[in-house]
């Protein structure tokens, strides 16, 4: 089965790139492009893994991962954090609040798609 | 008024009686020598006359009790007066005398109470002359230390123990005055004052955490111990604080019977001095600064990311024409934004070093005097000097301005010829203007562009900088204007006049004539006593002494405020320096039957504030404090009418010189502020302003206070119950 993918960020220059990335990676890949509407298609939709930016507007990155974290429903969807904040006090506090990885931008694009499958429990193709 | 003596009343009735029963023991004898048919006779006589006895036994009375009321002038009253006048003698501090009149005993009397006033003061000269010899020296060390603060461009602040001020200076003083939320009004003198508290400005905990600090550090054995914090202020200025211990002198140390270290230390101690820095400005700039960091590595680590993720997407060999199109616009996209972020940092950044250039503050005239020097020595030309306003403070880079007048003069010179030039300066509003003049040929605007633009050089010498350049550093203006009708030209530069601090200061220097009363150095030994205000001792007690002008006598009537003037007392010490003098727009009339009792006209109250503006500072003012005022009930009335509206409501005790005169002088026969101040010895300046008026009711007030206490009187409990029981208490206002 294909595992669904919600790529939550605000800037739609990242967005087209992480979407073609993951959908030839045979993911089927949703967009939120804020933080409430990242929050409410997890609920809907459930994916498997969110790829959250952590500045957004409406809801920060933190704010969505805290919240889905104190959703029981939602304990088997994995947070992997993508933010421009290098600090390490930001890195701390993402995990803190829950997220499964951290990634600080830039990034390779191979090392997320090894971090995507590792999470996700799948040998990389 | 005065009270009947009782005794008079006694004595008069006693000859009463003694007169009537005299009448009757006379009667009686003449009655028994008469025969029966005589006593008949007589009786019929009397019986119709009886009337004619009582009138004349009542008119032999009057006549007793004028002479009896007379003698009672002369021989009680008298000496009662002269009895409370000598008492004044015996508390006054300087030589003061007594009147003679009265019998001749009298003046007698009076005379040698005066001469023995007079060995009295004598003796009295020599000790304090004695004293003064001994402590001249000390007072040139306290002197050194307070003239020392007061130049000194740090604001300094010295507390005793228990965080009352004894010492400040005047840059803490302005300081203070930006922190005032009332800076107009009170002008910052209900924040800092000697004696005040500190922690009206700092969170007490705050502070004693500092001293804590410092306490552990001297305990520890730190050489110089001090601490440091950063706090904000009601007004929103940061303030960085750092404390410094006072240590006590092996004098006034005291015994330490404490055996823990902590307990030594803190006997070591008698106070701490703080040294206050505004760090708003600094502190914003520096966030500004963190701002443009911040926003230069996360704004360039996400455009950072777009582009490397749209270029690894576009190392894929199957890659679809549309799609490659969009992964290389991303790019295109993201490498223009971050070429203009950098760009933008980079003016930015030029912007701050500019702006951030260190200017001087420098009289203008030596400025003047300056370019004047310089500029007929680089250009061998006359130059004179036009009008130049000496009062005026520049904030200048002196040098660069310089360079820049040079300049310009030398290309006038080199390039038109001019054979003379002339400098001016004037003020213009929030600047300076400084201008080059010259007469001749006039210029076009393309040169004097160029000129501005060029960089500056003289001979082979080539500054960086340009004109331009110079006047944005100053953050001024320049340009060039024609005078057709003087066929004269000019170059006129616009520079930033020096903060008023620097202005205040001159003054400050110039018009002192006398010390202020910035520090108070007996306020070390003083201890705060956990006692209530009520038994604390009159005479160390800290008073606001104030008194009121206002349209009327009637306040319920529509009668208002139109003028409040106070003083402080603290440690028995009347400081002229921290005082409120506030006019006030009464929002009525005011009848000009009154202008002449206050000399407060309409002209003078338009656009001053209202009294709900002005009640909440002289209440910030008389915090902590005593009121005092001559007749308090009427001022009282007045404040308390406006309770309501404003919400401000004066519950601290209230003392009145009225009745506490009376009950100090309770034979004298007038109580009025002139009357008082006359028997003081008082002099009498700008009476019947409102600040005149509290500064006499002040000294007035430190005279009573030894008065009082010879009567037994000497906390305020005892001070209020007194007046209580005053005769004049007990009228109605």
């Amino acid at each position: 089965m294909t595992h669904k993918i919600l790529i939550a960020d605000d800037e739609p220059n990242i967005v087209i790139s992480l979407e073609y990335l993951l959908q030839r990676e045979g993911y089927t890949v949703l967009v939120a492009r804020d933080g409430q509407e990242a929050l409410d298609t997890i609920v809907r939709e459930r994916p498997a893994l969110v790829l959250l930016d952590v500045m957004m507007p409406h809801k920060s990155g933190f704010e969505v991962c805290q919240a889905v974290r104190t959703d029981e429903g939602l304990h088997a969807v994995k947070i992997l954090m993508l933010t421009a904040k290098g600090r390490e006090t930001d890195i701390a506090k993402g995990l803190a609040l829950g997220a499964n990885a951290y990634m600080t931008k830039p990034f390779s694009t191979r090392e997320l798609v090894q971090k995507v499958a590792e999470l996700l429990g799948e040998t990389p193709a | 008024m005065k009270k009947t003596d009782p005794r008079l009343v006694g004595a008069i009735a006693a000859s009463g009686l003694v007169m009537a029963l005299w009448l009757v023991l006379m009667s009686a004898i003449v009655w028994s020598t008469l025969s029966l048919d005589e006593q008949v006779a007589v009786g019929d006589v009397l019986a119709q006359r009886a009337a004619l006895v009582v009138v004349g036994w009542l008119v032999g009375l009057v006549l007793v009790a004028g002479v009896l009321r007379v003698l009672h002038r002369r021989y009680i009253e008298a000496p009662y007066q002269l009895l409370e006048e000598t008492r004044v003698v015996l508390a006054a501090t300087a030589p003061q005398k007594l009147k003679p009149r009265g019998t001749a005993e009298m003046q007698d009397l009076a005379r040698a109470v005066n001469e023995l006033a007079a060995q009295r003061d004598q003796l009295r000269g020599d000790m304090a002359k004695q004293v003064a010899q001994a402590s001249v020296h000390m007072q040139q060390e306290k002197d050194r230390l307070a003239a020392l603060m007061a130049e000194l461009n740090q604001s300094v602040v010295v507390c005793n123990r228990d965080g009352r001020i004894l010492l400040y200076n005047q840059r803490a003083r302005q300081q203070f005055r930006a922190l005032s939320p009332l800076p107009g009004l009170a002008d910052g003198t209900e924040l800092i004052g000697i004696g005040r508290s500190i922690y009206a400005v700092f969170d007490q905990q705050l502070l004693a955490h500092a001293l804590e600090r410092v306490h552990q550090s001297m305990v520890r054995g730190v050489g110089s111990p001090s601490a440091q914090f950063v706090t904000t202020t009601q007004s929103g200025q940061l303030l960085r604080v750092q404390v410094a211990p006072v240590r006590a002198g092996a004098g006034d140390g005291g015994a330490a019977p404490g055996t823990q270290a902590t307990r030594a230390t803190q006997a070591l101690v008698s106070g701490f001095v703080l040294l206050l820095d505004n760090v708003t400005a600094s502190v914003e700039e520096e966030a500004a600064r963190d701002q443009l960091l911040h926003g230069l590595t996360e704004g360039s680590r996400a455009s950072l990311a777009n582009i490397q993720t749209a270029v690894e997407m576009l190392g894929y060999p199957d890659l679809e024409a549309v799609m490659r199109e969009r992964f290389l616009g991303v790019v295109r996209d993201e490498v223009g934004a971050m070429g203009r972020r950098v760009t933008d940092l980079a003016q930015r950044a030029t912007q701050r070093l500019k702006t951030r250039w260190p200017m001087e503050d420098m009289l203008g005239a030596d400025l003047v005097a300056a370019a004047q020097r310089q500029i007929a020595a680089k250009c061998a030309r006359p130059v004179t000097l036009d009008t130049v306003d000496n009062s005026l403070w520049l904030k200048v880079d002196s040098y660069t301005l310089l360079q820049a007048l040079t300049y310009l003069a030398h290309r006038l010179v080199d390039e038109f010829e001019v054979r003379f030039l002339q400098l001016r300066l004037q003020p213009a509003g929030t600047h300076a203007q400084l201008d080059l003049v010259w007469s001749g040929q006039a210029m076009s605007n393309e040169t004097v562009m160029s000129w501005e633009l060029d960089s500056m050089h003289f001979g082979s010498e080539r500054s960086p900088l340009s004109v331009r350049d110079v006047i944005e550093r100053h953050g001024g203006e320049m340009w060039f204007e024609r005078e057709r009708v003087r066929h004269q030209a000019f170059f006129r530069f616009m520079l930033p006049l020096a903060s008023v601090q620097g202005l205040v200061n001159a003054d400050w220097g110039a018009s002192d004539s006398s010390r202020p009363e910035f520090y108070d150095f007996d306020l070390f030994q003083m201890a705060e006593q956990g006692n209530a205000l009520d038994d604390r001792l009159l005479s160390e007690l800290t008073y606001t002494v104030f008194d009121t002008e206002t349209t009327g006598l009637n306040p319920a009537g529509g009668d208002a405020i139109i003028q409040i003037g106070a003083a402080r007392i603290v440690n028995g010490k009347l400081l002229r320096h921290e005082c409120f003098e506030q006019l006030v727009h009464p929002g009525r009339n005011i009848p000009a039957a009154s202008i002449p009792i206050h000399g407060i006209t309409e002209d003078m109250v338009v656009g001053k504030p209202r009294i709900s503006e002005v009640l909440p500072a002289f209440h910030a003012f008389a915090q902590d404090t005593v009121l005092v005022a001559h007749n308090a009930a009427f001022d009282m009335r007045f404040l308390q009418l406006q309770e309501e509206a404003t919400g401000i409501a004066f519950h601290q005790p209230v003392l009145d010189t009225l009745l506490l005169s009376a009950v100090a002088h309770p034979h004298q026969d007038s109580h009025r502020l002139e009357a008082i101040a006359e028997r003081f010895d008082v002099t009498v300046l700008g009476r019947h302003t409102a600040l005149g008026d509290a500064l006499v009711t002040a000294e007035i007030w430190l005279r009573l206070i030894p008065l009082l206490q010879s009567q037994g009187i000497y906390t305020l409990r005892q001070a209020r119950e007194a007046a209580q029981k005053s005769y004049y208490a007990r009228l109605k206002y």
